[in-house]
């Protein structure tokens, strides 16, 4: 992962080789699955997921965690419902552009109370969460926001089509790329591999740790404020249950793509194939007959057993995770 | 060349009930080499920790270049040229090299970084060092002596006037020591002022032009090296006579409790063999890292060995875990009281009677009256200065904490006691109490083995001293013929 050129490490390919895998085994079942229009359905009910877990491998890379995502989702989706409900002639780019201030502030109201409070981001965003999530059902005093009730403007904006994507996948291509680009190459995102690769060297060389933390939040803030507008459009209603757990799910598609919940550690490539790979589970296990309820006892497997594997290579790498000792 | 470059004057520092630094006193000058030295605790990395901004002094001056200055944060420390080789690695595992040594400062325009500028100008930091390191490897990859070179190139990149390196050869071959100085003499040709410190008197004796001696946190003598002989920078080290500070009573020394045969743990340790006897008081003096606690750890069963056999009253033990260790009778009292001893958080009599619980229980319930009758006791004996025994041991004093964690272990009857490091860092009073424990201990009977890296205590309470070094032993001393300077030697020579 540190090698200038785009070239993918062992784990990153053996996880791609994984998913492929997964994906021809699907599709030797139901050829249907493999359709390229198909895949391209599959890549667009995936981009959400992609754009929140990129916002959260920040977060998680300086080692933090933010549970508030999901809450910030349906926080963001349910004001600009209410927003597009009482304006429905006004612009989708206005309501990005709330989306995306809505969205961040909350973000940085968590990186603030990490920050400058120096609270544990755990403690921080499990209170958020619930915050966040009541203010929802505040604002919409629990009533929902249905399709009949929003613009036709509001709803189709994400899935106008250019050269076969959709706006929505679109917009995950693009953060995908700019991730990266943020990651690899400017000292802003490489901050973030200081921060949380270790915590007291980083204190040294003068990178501060608070500081890092707060722009993670930001960030993931910022991303999963306009995934409210996108998931809201793409689902055609607003409540305050929206993307109840999801955040779980944005956890667990890093993980699988080996971030390191202990921070310093990941990549994009790994994060990206991690979501597709959920993405794939979620699309293909109710073709094969197999309950919601299992889908998500499948996922804890791969979770626990991609938790498993990260440990087993941290260990063997001889990564100090326990600080050192004041002497 | 009369004003020196660095001078720190009457620096205190102290954490919690513990002085770490009483009157920390240091001048460095461009183009020279200063070694400190002391023994473990004289306060030397404190005054690291404070030279680079970690630490904030509770009093005391800094001045550079006869300008008095605060070093509040690392960010402080580098603005005004200070760098440090640290012992600890304070790097980057995950990160390229190139990474690693323009961290927190990585060349970017407009802050988009050019890896390849960056590889090009860490591979000639490298070329400087005359090292091959691949500037795109993976730190984790390199020895301990390849990532010294990183700090070092570190250094070089913030052109650093002042570099400080905290024991650079501690975990070094001889050959790579070697190349190490011959760095710290570059960069003292450069005119940079560099602070040394070692254990090793060959070293300092080859690179350093003056040097600077610390002892129970205060400076106690300084000079240039051409005028010091290795007598004096011991006894400097050493400093108060001994035998009035540790009253040792006599003790009737009895039957072999404890026979360790070739314990070997590599790297850690290798062919560690050596009896102990009722009533005995066996000292285990050495540097840091020369594998004393970590010993201590394979007997308390916090670690296997890899060969070796254990031996209580002639039977074999296989210790599968500490609990193990405590049912036959050995126990442990760790060095780090705040992180592996007592449990601040919790009272007096809880963190006494922790592992004797199921001596106060009936039919699964603890039986409080009694417990705390068991813990008044102890804190009576011990004289624990305290305002109950429901009292949080975190607000107590370090060496009133030390107690607690001795009376726990001696709640449980051991037959053999391991104390490391007994009374680091506490204040004199509680040093005598617990040294005329370990008197009355022995004299009952008990056999104890105690870890120091303080010669006088170690002189003044073994009846027996093992000196390590590099993982093994290097001298065993009788108390008659236990000389400061002779465990010195064995213990630093390479």
């Amino acid at each position: 992962m540190n090698a200038a050129s785009i070239r993918m490490n062992r784990r990153d390919l053996g996880l791609a080789a994984v998913t492929l895998a997964l994906l021809v085994a699907v599709s030797v079942r139901f050829p249907a699955f493999a359709q390229p229009a198909n895949l391209l359905e599959v890549f667009d009910d995936t981009s959400i997921l992609i754009l929140l877990a990129l916002g959260q491998m920040s977060v998680l890379l300086t080692r933090a965690v933010d549970l508030s995502v999901a809450s910030n989702v349906a926080f963001t989706g349910i004001c600009v419902a209410l927003f597009n409900q009482a304006f429905p002639d006004m612009s989708v780019a206005v309501i990005v552009i709330m989306a995306l201030a809505i969205g961040g502030v909350l973000g940085l109201l968590n990186g603030v109370l990490v920050w400058l409070l120096e609270m544990p981001s755990i403690v921080v965003t499990l209170g958020t969460m619930a915050i966040y999530r009541g203010l929802t059902f505040v604002l919409s005093k629990g009533a929902w926001v249905t399709s009949n009730e929003m613009s036709a403007a509001f709803q189709n904006a994400i899935h106008v089509r250019l050269l076969g994507f959709t706006v929505l996948s679109w917009l995950a291509v693009l953060a995908v790329a700019a991730a990266y680009f943020m990651l690899r190459f400017t000292s802003f995102g490489r901050r973030f591999y200081l921060a949380g690769g270790n915590p007291a060297a980083a204190a040294y060389v003068g990178v501060s740790v608070g500081k890092a933390q707060f722009a993670a939040f930001t960030l993931s803030g910022v991303i999963a404020g306009l995934c409210g507008y996108l998931w809201v459009a793409r689902f055609a209603v607003a409540y305050t249950d929206v993307a109840l757990g999801f955040e779980l799910q944005v956890i667990a598609a890093c993980v699988i793509g080996g971030v390191s919940i202990a921070g310093g550690i990941g990549t994009v490539a790994g994060v990206l194939i991690g979501c597709l790979f959920l993405g794939i589970i979620k699309n293909a296990l109710p073709l094969i007959g197999v309950s919601p309820f299992w889908q998500m006892a499948v996922s804890g497997v791969v979770i626990t057993l991609a938790v498993v594997l990260n440990a087993r290579r941290e260990h063997s790498g001889g990564r100090q995770i326990l600080e050192a000792q004041r002497t | 060349m009369n004003t020196p470059l660095l001078r720190l004057s009457g620096i205190a520092k102290s954490f919690g009930g513990v002085r770490a630094l009483t009157r920390g006193e240091l001048e460095l000058r461009s183009g020279e080499v200063t070694a400190l030295i002391g023994e473990n605790g004289a306060g030397k990395s404190t005054l690291v920790k404070i030279l680079t901004g970690v630490y904030t002094p509770d009093a005391g001056q800094i001045e550079i270049d006869g300008r008095a200055v605060s070093i509040r944060s690392p960010q402080d420390a580098l603005r005004l040229g200070i760098s440090v080789i640290h012992q600890e690695r304070v790097l980057f595992e995950d990160l390229t090299v190139a990474e690693n040594i323009f961290a927190g400062q990585t060349p970017a325009k407009a802050g988009i970084i050019g890896w390849h500028n960056l590889y090009t100008r860490a591979a000639a930091l490298l070329a400087q060092l005359e090292s091959r390191i691949d500037p795109r490897a993976t730190l984790m990859r390199l020895s301990i002596a390849e990532k010294h070179l990183v700090q070092i190139a570190r250094a070089l990149s913030q052109d650093a006037r002042i570099v400080v390196m905290d024991e650079p050869t501690a975990a070094l071959s001889h050959h790579e020591a070697e190349d190490l100085l011959k760095i710290v003499r570059r960069l003292k040709s450069e005119g940079r002022a560099v602070l040394y410190i070692s254990h090793k008197f060959e070293e300092v004796f080859a690179v350093a032009d003056r040097y600077a001696t610390f002892r129970d946190g205060a400076e106690v003598g300084s000079g240039r090296i051409a005028d010091a002989t290795l007598d004096n920078l011991v006894k400097l080290m050493v400093g108060r006579p001994v035998d009035q500070v540790f009253p040792k009573l006599d003790a009737q020394i009895g039957a072999e409790v404890l026979r360790v045969e070739g314990l070997s743990r590599e790297p850690e340790f290798a062919d560690v063999s050596f009896t102990l006897r009722r009533g005995e008081i066996l000292g285990v003096y050495g540097l840091v890292g020369a594998g004393r606690t970590e010993v201590m750890h394979t007997l308390f069963g916090l670690s296997k060995a890899r060969a070796g056999r254990l031996l209580l009253d002639g039977r074999e033990l296989r210790l599968r875990g500490p609990e193990d260790a405590v049912r036959e009778g050995i126990v442990y009292v760790p060095e780090d009281r705040q992180t592996q001893g007592a449990i601040l958080s919790r009272s007096i009599c809880d963190n006494i009677t922790l592992p004797s619980l199921g001596g106060f229980a009936r039919a699964g319930f603890v039986q409080s009256k009694r417990e705390e009758a068991a813990a008044q006791d102890w804190v009576a004996r011990l004289q624990v200065k305290c305002t109950s025994a429901q009292q949080e041991v975190g607000s107590l004093s370090g060496g009133n904490q030390q107690k607690v964690v001795l009376a726990r272990w001696l709640l449980t009857k051991p037959r053999v006691l391991i104390l490391d490091e007994p009374t680091k860092g506490i204040d004199v009073g509680s040093k005598a109490v617990v040294h005329r424990l370990m008197s009355e201990l022995v004299q009952q009977g008990l056999a104890v083995i105690m870890v120091s890296s303080e010669l006088p205590e170690i002189l003044g309470m073994s009846d027996r001293v093992l000196v390590m070094r590099r993982g093994r032993i290097r001298g065993s001393f009788e108390r008659a013929d236990a000389q400061a300077e002779t465990i010195l030697r064995a213990a630093t020579d390479s």
